[in-house]
């Protein structure tokens, strides 16, 4: 090889080139593997992940397919519907993990719109029926890491925000989205209580909001969302502690200033804007580095580590190369 | 020199109250004895039947277990505190004989609380416990309450009492209202992470009624008159 000093750059010289029919044959190749491996693979999963993840039978269903980014499904067991729909943080409805469970049912999910406005080309209110058929519904087997430490394995099913984010068409000056949560006080009964300001704010990066893994979700184990998990329409950004997932969006905005999240304004020396998952940095009053599994660690064992980002750090670490994550929580 | 198995003499009572005999019996001990043991058996079915693979304890039995037996410390602390009081107002001097049993329960719930926080939540690493006390402040409150009451619990039979003679010991036992309030502290600051202060609000204005007595009778009767704890 040949080494210009060019800003760097190592180029290769011509003899290096890959003769085109090589070249040619490779793809060839390559496509085969790929049809022999996914063919073996759907075969090979297929029946294992249908069974573990099969309707429970509660609500409309709502047909996906598996999806295929990077990261979309992890391979741990899915944590029992009957957990993910009972032990729940959505304060609007209590503050007690069974509280959504029981108070959730006066939550109207139709009529319901979502706002797509500030800095794009294309704002719109979408009807949530729209949005249902914007782009097609993937199942994604996500890890789910409360900053209490607690931990969940779900089956959501939704499309990646960025089809969303695409549609709208971001201007320049866009470089948050902010995401508004539903906070009426007809049909919510704790909106108005102190333990949080109201609506429920949300925020990501542009960067973040765009990367493959967040989440549009519209359902849970093959049917639409329960109320208490944030019906019809909710976020899931699985690499960040849940309380980033908001829940019952009714605006997603996008602007140039960092949103003013509603944790970080409750308490900005225990919750930051960014709250990726790390083991790393404790919470003021408690260590992150080893979490529960509901329903899986047993009463007596010990708590398992907690995974760096989640363990999503291959798909989504490369955003944060530099940033100083004990500063930037 | 006091033997608590006597009937002391106390400050006036109310001209109507009649001894009630069937509270000297043994059986009636025994029953406080029971109920005073069953949310520790409840608590015992539900590690059972989890460990079966049950949900009775939710999904989340470790954080049930450990919220379920600090309520228990609390609420037999405040049962303890209301001995004396009920003691005198309805002038039934043999409530008196529960008064150390329903003490020895306070502790021995704060026992079994502070033993599923270790076990449960810190696998009884006793390096990550120490580094827990000192990181959160209200599990250091919680402890020290724990501290406290040992010695309480240590000097609760009656060779402790002849030992330390009636004037200490009730001076030690004074400590028991330290215990209470670094109790409600730790509740406090558990809950101040959501503001969910209703039971807290609950337990402050019951201590405060059991400790606003004692206040109001030693003010009554003036000190030096030997006014009992």
């Amino acid at each position: 090889m040949h080494h210009l000093r060019d800003r760097g750059y190592v180029h290769p010289c011509t003899s290096e080139i890959t003769p085109r029919s090589v070249y040619e044959q490779r793809r060839h190749w390559l496509k085969t593997a790929a049809g022999l491996s996914a063919g073996a693979l759907t075969g090979w999963t297929g029946p294992g992940a249908h069974a573990q993840t099969a309707r429970p039978g509660k609500l409309a269903a709502l047909p996906s397919v598996p999806g295929t980014v990077a990261g979309a499904a992890t391979m741990e067991k899915s944590t029992a519907y009957a957990d993910v729909t009972g032990y729940n943080n959505y304060y609007e409805f209590g503050t007690d993990k069974g509280d959504p469970a029981q108070n959730a049912h006066t939550l109207q999910t139709r009529p319901w719109t979502v706002s797509v406005e500030g800095e794009v080309r294309r704002p719109k209110i979408y009807d949530i029926d729209e949005l249902l058929k914007l782009s097609p519904m993937e199942q994604r087997i996500y890890r789910m890491r409360c900053v209490e430490g607690w931990s969940m394995v779900i089956p959501w099913e939704g499309y990646s925000l960025a089809e969303l984010i695409r549609r709208a068409e971001p201007t320049g000056n866009a470089k948050f989205v902010e995401f508004v949560s539903l906070a009426d006080p007809k049909t919510m009964p704790f909106v108005g209580s102190r333990v949080l300001e109201w609506p429920y704010v949300e925020g990501l990066r542009l960067d973040e909001a765009m990367h493959p893994l967040t989440l549009l979700t519209f359902g849970l184990y093959g049917e639409v969302l329960p109320n208490q998990n944030g019906a019809p329409v909710r976020a899931v950004v699985p690499w960040k502690y849940g309380f980033k997932s908001a829940k019952s969006i009714v605006r997603i905005r996008f602007t140039d200033k960092q949103p003013a999240t509603s944790w970080v304004k409750s308490a900005s020396q225990e919750y930051g804007f960014f709250s990726n998952v790390n083991p790393e940095v404790d919470h003021p009053r408690w260590s992150q580095a080893t979490e529960r599994r509901i329903g899986e660690d047993g009463l007596f064992a010990k708590k398992r580590p907690t995974l760096m980002f989640n363990g999503y750090g291959l798909q989504v670490g490369a955003m944060y190369a530099g940033l100083d994550l004990k500063k930037f929580y | 020199m006091d033997r608590p198995t006597q009937l002391p003499v106390t400050a006036p009572r109310p001209p109507a109250a009649r001894l009630q005999p069937w509270l000297l019996r043994p059986a009636a001990k025994v029953t406080v004895f029971v109920l005073s043991m069953l949310p520790f058996a409840w608590l015992l079915r539900g590690v059972t039947l989890t460990a079966l693979g049950g949900a009775v304890l939710g999904a989340n039995p470790a954080e049930t277990l450990i919220r379920a037996t600090g309520d228990w410390t609390l609420r037999f602390l405040c049962i303890t505190l209301a001995v004396t009081p009920v003691r005198e107002l309805t002038g039934q001097a043999a409530l008196a004989r529960w008064r150390r049993m329903l003490g020895l329960f306070t502790f021995f719930y704060g026992v079994v609380h502070f033993l599923c926080y270790s076990w449960l939540d810190m696998s009884l690493v006793l390096g990550d416990i120490v580094h827990d006390i000192a990181k959160r402040p209200f599990i250091l409150v919680g402890t020290s309450a724990l501290v406290l009451m040992s010695p309480l619990a240590a000097t609760s039979f009656n060779r402790a009492i002849k030992t330390l003679g009636s004037a200490r010991w009730r001076a030690l036992h004074r400590l028991v209202y330290a215990c209470a309030l670094l109790g409600l502290l730790h509740f406090f600051w558990m809950r101040s992470a959501k503001r969910n202060y209703a039971e807290v609000g609950i337990y402050a204005a019951v201590l405060a009624v059991l400790l606003g007595w004692r206040v109001v009778r030693r003010l009554r009767s003036g000190a030096g008159s030997g006014a009992r704890t």
